[in-house]
């Protein structure tokens, strides 16, 4: 491992191997990242904000902590890469939002500090969906991102920067954030592994709120293993965030080790009939269905016991999700009205406050912002209150009992991460209907708050598929086994991990496209 | 001080109209123009029929989810920890006067 | 301000008032609702925040345990049924004030609902029901800066404390009350005046009006007597003395009756009370009010107190002002007047101290409703500002016990020490209050009077002891008032009169 290429390919669990065998530096690894991000995410468009200078000397740093013979935990070095909608002291945050151009808090988000006290050298901040509002990225203030397969595709949303950064070896792992279905999509969509927590289990202190119910940060890597060490660090109890659950971190990685193994003798396996099962295949892709299909047969070869479970009230999941949401972005996105930091527009002296707040957030927000916010403001309208967001908390609660009931049956649900495989950028931005149909298979488990991994499981038409395993909130692990499985036969039967690839596709082609 | 939410009538599904989507707009702090209450207003009009759908549920006797873990009585000690530096505070402000947050001048009564 | 006003008892003749409260109590934890930010008052601008306390992006808040336990002690001592299952809700509008573009409140799943509070008035008592006690997060601070009053109304723009902003702050709603009649304006004074009494005994906030930790929303209406509908109300915001609270009920009454008299319709709305002219003014109509928005919390979790907890805090409330009051009055033995004369005087803890330091509660009584009250009143102070404290009152009162000064003596030893001089035994030693004793100095003043006095010494001897006055007050005066009017007396009879 001492090519640039084999660097910026490499998983994050190998090079935490060859840093703390002293194969590498942390230096030199962070440097060949900094490289190909210089030489390719202008095509790309990963980042919204690189400090070389800043990497570097974090990187320094641990290199000199690790000659000292400190001791250093397993992901001392390794370079990492944070959403933007992550707070990070002195390091410019912006939630992919005009309102928040040029914003430096002054504090740490729990997980960027964990991540921080782990040793982890800061990347940059990737690009998102406005306020995390999207499935393609395109909805960012700042610009496009591009997916590392086709750069004339979007790499899902909203963490649309860190899929892209990890799929084109431009991080080898970053976090990102799902409210429905953020991580998993755009993992499916770039070919990685990205999982979304037990609502509870990572600390939201310092993610920039978008739904406050639903919003949880997880990993987007390229293996399961390194999701689960990654989840593994940020995960735990934090006093700030009082959602946050007191419970000792799960065992995550040893799940995924022992999946790998490909044991899955006894597994109860459900197929979740609403998410593009018998009757209910509208807007799916067949080469989507095929694969997910392959991979519930390879489940069932290593030992697994499938069966087609219904969930009848998952057909409402994209209705009661899109007004609990926005009901509750209305509220989370009222603090941005140029008072305390961020933009303020048109103060100069002929307005009073209520024009210059309104004006503000007119020219801070971008529409896809603006109509949640109008549509959250009406669903808390009173007089509308119950039969909107109140009735759609009651569907969360039909959905939890769909999910509850199931767990009597099988020990996971599976089903595509996502009805397609990723779009061409701008095909769907003036339909918000059709952007919102991405979410469609990741939003149960958002609502009901249980956990949730996409895991490749191949390509139709050359693009990545992705496989969704769900489990009971807490049974994380179950997840990272069974993903982990999957992995491993795939990636023994097909010689290589999916990810490689990508050398032959996109991005090897169009690295000299001008952005 | 009324407590409890009139229970009005949601106009019909998809029935979101400009008029109603500039006075939430109002409601919001958005100065929203022209072209976008048309705009918004279609498309709004769509959303709405698309969520209206939760209505559809048989949700007699179901209470409302809130949280996947269910917790009660998360609190902290009453402890005064050390607060930020008043420069850092004032750091980010679009404009600060006496050490105060400067804002133009409010319209409407004295809260 | 041209507002037309009927006289107060002609209000009377033809409308019944109903009056109710809204009073607002910044709770005195060390920290703040939701964040450990200082409540310390008078802190320079914006150096007690936080992210949390500054609506940062991404900031969540941390409910304080101990605001939690000071709401339910005030659901308890007000009688309240303490929910088990409570939540909280945001209250969305925008106001600079408010940092997170809404504040975190109750709705309708408050901590406290359904208790009461009985209010003795002019030996009738009224039961205020309180409809709920719930907890909410304070505002920071608004300064207006180029209007001529430091007023919002053309001021040129505004400057944002955020201090204040998150300090845990108690509300305290009661029902309507109805059938105070004439009394409602003081029953409204009576009734903040005893709830803030609870509040000092409960130890949950310094409860200084003058500092903006109690204030009350005042709502007044007016129906035509004999009406079954009561009238449209008004809301009086943010009254913050208790002399105010009566008076912006007495306004509203007659602003109201005179709007009522013309035919019109009194508008729902909220109203400032102005403490120069003693009259309110409109503010926002309600009818045209921000909808709010509320809905649960999605930051915090449910506050759910079980039996032990509740239990636990009710076993440890400490005596509260109704009980203390009735055990007082049987202890010191007093009538029914003279409790109410020391508890309207605001001298029941003073009273109470100055028994404990050593005072019989005759003498306390005296001291503090009379001479102390009548200094109060002079200086324009409450009793609780003279700068004397119960110990020296006890002190003073037992140096005239002992005959070491005597009234009018002791009153020149308080002048001493109200100037700062020291305690009462110190002042008297060192401006030379004592009494005299049977000293040189008083006999050569006694026999000094009988001789400048001859032709009234000669009526004494004659028989004529009543006349012996006037040498006792020849005496007091060479000796200005040192010496005991008995003790001269006696010495004089000594001399005049055979026995």
């Amino acid at each position: 491992m001492t090519t640039t290429e084999n660097i910026t390919s490499s998983s994050a669990a190998d090079l935490s191997q060859a840093l703390q065998a002293g194969e590498l530096s942390s230096v030199e690894v962070t440097r060949a990242y900094l490289d190909r991000i210089a030489a390719t995410d202008g095509t790309i468009g990963a980042y919204l904000h690189v400090d070389a200078d800043a990497a570097l000397e974090a990187a320094g740093a641990v290199d000199a902590a690790r000659a000292r013979g400190e001791e250093l935990g397993p992901l001392a070095g390794v370079p990492m890469a944070l959403k933007d909608v992550v707070v990070t002291e002195g390091v410019p945050t912006t939630s992919g939002s005009k309102i928040l151009e040029g914003w430096r808090p002054p504090y740490d988000a729990t997980l960027a500090a964990r991540l921080k006290a782990a040793g982890t050298v800061l990347l940059g901040k990737t690009n998102m969906d406005e306020f995390a509002m999207g499935s393609s990225t395109e909805n960012s203030a700042y610009k496009v991102t591009r997916n590392p397969w086709d750069t004339d595709r979007i790499p899902g949303g909203s963490s649309g920067g860190s899929s892209a950064a990890v799929a084109a070896g431009l991080a080898p792992w970053a976090i990102g954030t799902d409210t429905g279905g953020s991580i998993r999509q755009p993992a499916a969509v770039t070919g990685l592994v990205g999982h979304k927590p037990t609502y509870g289990s990572v600390s939201r202190y310092g993610l920039i709120a978008f739904s406050s119910s639903l919003d949880q940060a997880g990993p987007m890597t390229r293996t399961v293993l390194d999701a689960a060490l990654l989840h593994e660090a940020v995960a735990g109890h934090d006093p700030l965030d009082s959602t946050s659950i007191d419970s000792p971190v799960p065992v995550l990685a040893e799940s995924a080790r022992r999946g790998a193994e490909g044991d899955l003798a006894g597994l109860r396996v459900g197929v979740v009939t609403e998410l593009g099962g018998d009757g209910h295949t509208d807007g799916y892709e067949p080469g989507v269905l095929a694969r997910v299909a392959e991979a519930v047969a390879l489940l069932e070869g290593m030992g697994a016991e499938v069966r087609q479970v219904s969930c009848p009230a998952f057909d409402l999941a994209l209705p009661a999700y899109y007004l609990i949401a926005p009901s509750e972005a209305s509220s989370n996105l009222a603090r941005f009205d140029g008072v305390r930091y961020g933009l303020r527009a048109g103060d100069d002296g002929s307005r009073d406050l209520d024009e210059v707040m309104a004006l503000t957030r007119e020219q801070g927000f971008g529409p896809e912002v603006k109509r949640r916010i109008i549509l959250g403001t009406y669903a808390l309208s009173s007089g509308y209150y119950d039969a909107y967001y109140g009735q759609a908390q009651k569907v969360r609660t039909l959905i939890t009992r769909d999910f509850t009931s199931a767990w009597d049956d099988v020990d996971v649900l599976v089903s595509p991460t996502s009805p397609t495989v990723a779009w061409t950028l701008g095909s769907r931005v003036d339909d918000p209907i059709a952007m919102y149909a991405a979410d469609l298979c990741t939003l149960p488990a958002s609502l009901a708050g249980v956990p949730a991994i996409s895991v490749p499981c191949g390509l139709s038409d050359g693009l990545p598929v992705g496989f969704q395993i769900m489990a009971p909130a807490l049974a994380d692990d179950r997840c990272y086994r069974v993903a982990a499985a999957l992995e491993a036969a795939q990636d023994a039967a097909r010689g290589h991990a999916l990810l490689a690839g990508i050398a032959t596709t996109g991005i090897a082609t169009k690295e000299n496209a001008p952005s | 001080m009324e407590f409890h939410r009139s229970m009005s009538t949601p106009s019909p599904k998809g029935q979101l109209t400009r008029d109603e989507v500039a006075h939430l707009a109002h409601l919001s702090r958005l100065a929203v123009s022209d072209e976008e209450l048309d705009l918004f207003a279609g498309q709004l009009a769509a959303v709405l029929d698309a969520v209206a759908q939760v209505g559809k549920a048989d949700v007699a006797d179901v209470t409302p989810t809130t949280h996947a873990v269910p917790m009660t009585n998360v609190m902290r000690p009453d402890v005064a920890r050390p607060s930020l530096p008043r420069d850092v505070v004032l750091a980010g402000a679009p404009a600060a006067e006496d050490d105060r947050f400067r804002v133009p001048r409010i319209l409407g009564e004295e809260a | 301000m041209s507002d037309t006003l009927v006289d107060f008892d002609e209000v009377l003749t033809r409308y019944e008032p109903v009056i109710g409260l809204e009073t607002h109590v910044e709770l005195g934890t060390e920290s703040k609702m939701f964040c450990g930010c200082s409540t310390t008052f008078g802190a320079e601008p914006n150096t007690q925040t936080c992210p949390v306390c500054l609506g940062l992006p991404g900031s969540l808040p941390v409910v304080n345990a101990e605001a939690i336990e000071s709401t339910i002690r005030i659901g308890l001592a007000l009688g309240c049924r303490i929910a088990s299952w409570s939540r909280f809700a945001r209250k969305n509008y925008f106001y600079p004030d408010i940092p997170k573009g809404f504040q975190t409140s109750q709705y309708d799943e408050p901590l406290c609902t359904a208790g009461h509070l009985d209010i003795e008035l002019d030996g009738e008592t009224y039961r205020v029901e309180i409809e709920r006690v719930h907890i909410e997060e304070d505002t920071g601070k608004n300064l207006h800066v180029g209007g001529s009053t430091g007023r919002i109304h053309g001021a040129d723009h505004s400057l944002v404390d955020y201090n204040r902003a998150g300090i845990p702050l108690v509300e305290i709603v009661t029902r309507p009350i109805p059938g105070a009649g004439a009394k409602a304006p003081e029953l409204a004074r009576a009734y903040v005046t005893e709830l803030r009494e609870i509040l000092l005994a409960l130890g949950v906030s310094e409860v200084r009006m003058e500092q903006g930790n109690l204030r009350s929303d005042v709502n007044t209406s007016l129906a035509p007597i004999g009406s079954l509908d009561w009238g449209t109300r008004t809301e009086t915001k943010n009254v913050n003395s208790l002399r105010s609270v009566e008076r912006s009920v007495r306004f509203e009454m007659r602003r109201q009756a005179a709007v009522l008299d013309a035919g019109e319709r009194v508008v729902q709305e909220t109203r400032h009370f102005h403490e120069d002219t003693g009259s309110t003014s409109s503010g926002r109509s309600k009818e045209e009010a921000t909808d709010y928005r509320y809905f649960p919390e999605p930051d915090l979790v449910p506050i759910a107190p079980d039996e032990e907890w509740i239990e636990g805090l009710r076993a440890a409330l400490p005596e509260l002002p109704a009980a203390r009051r009735a055990r007082l009055k049987q202890e010191w033995g007093l009538s029914d007047t003279e409790m109410a004369w020391i508890v309207n005087a605001g001298a029941l803890g003073l009273v109470s101290d100055t028994v404990a330091a050593g005072a019989t509660p005759a003498d306390a009584r005296k001291w503090w409703l009379g001479e102390l009250a009548r200094r109060a009143n002079d200086s324009g102070v409450e009793l609780t500002e003279l700068p004397v404290t119960p110990q020296q009152v006890a002190e003073l009162a037992g140096l005239v016990t002992a005959g070491t000064v005597n009234d009018q003596l002791a009153r020149q030893a308080l002048d001493g020490v109200l100037a700062g001089e020291g305690g009462p035994a110190a002042v008297v030693e060192s401006r030379g209050l004592a009494v005299m004793g049977d000293s040189d100095e008083l006999v050569a003043a006694v026999e000094a009077a009988i001789e400048g006095n001859p032709d009234v010494a000669d009526k004494v001897r004659g028989g004529k002891v009543q006349a012996i006055g006037a040498l006792v007050g020849a005496v007091m005066k060479t000796t200005r008032g040192k010496a005991d009017a008995a003790t001269v007396k006696r010495m004089l009879e000594e001399r005049l009169v055979s026995s």
